[in-house]
């Protein structure tokens, strides 16, 4: 029976939900990973909790908290109204901003780890060889920290794929602008039908088997090549 | 004072509850040559040198290299913005990338088109034309150290600063670069910092010392000089020696010796190579000098000098005291007990013979 229509077009939203907000992420997310693992400031404990909430928080508290803030009332709802944008919630961009921080965590988190892995001693070589900043981070820290980052985009993209309890609570269910994979799949449940909720259901399986293998066999790779800093 | 080295640094750590360390310096290096940056570990020795590249914050900072300002109230050249060349403690290459990448790494940045006679010159001079396209990880620790001071070359710093950069190798990777090192100083004229706890590079390298104790500076001056002097709180203890500058004016087949001239007076050691006129320069410890009241009959020792005795010091052993003696324009010293010292009833003035059962050669 395969997919319905709807049902690719569950997918392919997805799909560019995932891949936006991944893009987005790694933009975002660097900076603010950069920031947690060189500061001394007292403020590092407070942001890093702040960014690993989603890690622990029921996506309904999330995406509760989010919806207030995007409404008409709340804050960001003001400011995108003013901007004459509208609100957010129930629209796709509404989605991107809440998965940002939904699943910024299993962005910044790799990213943090690598750059803290890496020391400071690297750039200071960089530094005496006339090296300036953006030129250390694009020639000596981006490749060195290469298996966190894609550690980081791989996490980001299947977080934001699997997401669910967050797009209900901001996106609704509308069909083409918030109706994602996971969502289509809850409403093949409620409506019964088994067979359909099976092929989306055993698609995401696949899916997120297949990532996360390939993540683990990439993680191996990387350990066993032993790609570190020479001391 | 143009062609000098003006430095005054002033950093503390604070360390609550523990001991606070404040480096404090402010003197004038020269502007040429190796000066060999010494002390015990934990002296201040690499905190010194990190403050000359700006990767450590100073309180109070000045330092004009060559009549330029790289830092002073209100003004620090950021690291990169220094045209400096610093070798550190551990071979730091780039793991991503190839010894080739790694000099191009540096040759792309050093400002101005590198000339290509150059690269073959640092390459053949640091011996690394084989390991070019290997990385890192294929390397050994002596073949990484040598493409790491390539890299400082290429760079085509005007100051070049070396840290400790002996101190990951082995004795025999050591021996490997010394070489090396040597040539360097002979072949670029650019001023080198090189940061070393050990008298044995110190007396094979350095044309000037700078002695940190405790965050301070304890003395500085002519290497040679340095090494006679007996009140420094350095305490060499087994190692204590001079360093003499001399040139070979004979070179004896029969017994494979050569006859050293030096200001102070000429020595035999074994021939160890060096064409005649060459300079070289010699170590004499002072544990291989005993002295003697009348120049004695037969002995099996080959050199033996007339001195007078400037200084006795106290030695690192309370047994052991430290002679120094003026050999002509030159001095060495001579370790001593105590007892001999009260026997020969040496006092500064006496005229004795120095009689030296060994001489080595450093380079």
């Amino acid at each position: 029976m395969g997919f319905s229509e709807a049902d690719w077009v569950a997918v392919w939203l997805t799909l560019r939900l995932a891949t936006i907000v991944t893009i987005l992420l790694l933009v975002i997310g660097t900076p603010i990973a950069w920031w947690l693992a060189r500061t001394r400031s007292r403020w590092k404990g407070p942001v890093g909790a702040i960014v690993a909430l989603p890690l622990v928080l029921p996506p309904t508290v999330l995406g509760f908290y989010l919806l207030l803030a995007m409404g008409p009332n709340g804050p960001v709802g003001q400011f995108t109204q003013a901007l004459g944008l509208g609100t957010l919630p129930f629209t796709f961009w509404g989605l991107v901003v809440a998965s940002l921080f939904y699943s910024m965590p299993f962005v910044v988190q790799p990213i943090q780890n690598a750059i803290e892995a890496l020391g400071e001693r690297p750039l200071e070589v960089a530094a005496t060889l006339r090296a300036g900043p953006w030129d250390r981070f694009f020639t000596v820290v981006l490749p060195l920290a290469k298996p966190g980052f894609i550690t980081a985009t791989i996490l980001g993209f299947a977080h934001t794929v699997g997401e669910f309890g967050v797009i209900l609570m901001i996106g609704g269910n509308i069909p083409g602008e918030t109706r994602v994979v996971s969502v289509q799949i809850y409403d093949h449940v409620e409506a019964l039908e088994y067979t359909r909720a099976h092929w989306l259901a055993g698609a995401m399986l696949l899916f997120s088997f297949v990532v996360l293998l390939g993540l683990y066999l990439f993680q191996h790779r990387q350990s066993r090549a032993g790609l570190r800093y020479w001391v | 004072m143009a062609g000098t080295i003006q430095i005054q640094f002033r950093v503390d750590f604070p360390s609550p509850g523990g001991n606070p360390f404040r480096l404090d310096v402010n003197t004038v290096l020269p502007g040429r040559g190796i000066t060999a940056i010494f002390g015990r570990s934990g002296s201040g020795k690499t905190t010194l040198l990190r403050c000359f590249a700006g990767l450590q914050q100073a309180d109070r900072a000045r330092l004009v290299v060559g009549g330029e300002t790289w830092q002073d109230e209100g003004l620090s050249l950021p690291t990169h913005k220094r045209p400096l060349g610093y070798v550190f403690q551990e071979a730091s290459l780039f793991p991503h990338l190839s010894a080739r990448g790694n000099l191009d790494y540096a040759i792309k940045r050093a400002g101005a088109e590198c000339p290509g006679e150059l690269i073959e010159r640092v390459v053949s001079l640091m011996g690394i034309g084989p390991v070019l396209d290997r990385f890192p990880g294929q390397m050994s620790g002596g073949e990484r150290q040598r493409v790491a001071i390539a890299r400082a070359l290429l760079i085509r710093p005007r100051l070049l600063l070396m840290d400790e950069p002996l101190a990951s190798l082995d004795t025999a990777r050591k021996q490997e670069i010394l070489p090396y090192l040597e040539r360097l100083r002979s072949e670029f004229d650019m001023p080198i910092l090189y940061v070393s706890h050990s008298i044995d590079e110190v007396a094979r390298l350095a044309d000037h010392l700078l002695m940190l104790d405790g965050g301070r500076v304890a003395a500085q001056g002519d290497m040679p000089e340095m090494l006679s002097r007996l009140d420094l709180p350095l305490r060499l203890g087994e190692e204590t020696g001079v360093v003499l500058e001399g040139r070979v004016l004979e070179r004896n087949e029969q017994w494979h010796l050569a006859r050293v001239g030096f200001a102070g007076g000429e020595l035999w050691l074994r021939d160890g190579g060096d064409a005649l006129d060459r300079q070289i320069r010699v170590r004499i410890l002072a544990r291989d000098v005993s002295l003697a009241l009348e120049p004695q009959g037969e002995t099996s020792i080959l050199n033996r000098l007339p001195v007078e005795v400037a200084a006795i010091g106290p030695d690192s052993d309370e047994a052991m005291a430290l002679v120094r003696l003026q050999c002509g324009a030159r001095h060495i010293v001579a370790r001593l007990t105590r007892r001999s010292v009260d026997h020969l009833q040496l006092v500064p003035g006496k005229k004795v013979w120095a009689q030296i059962k060994s001489v080595a050669i450093v380079k």
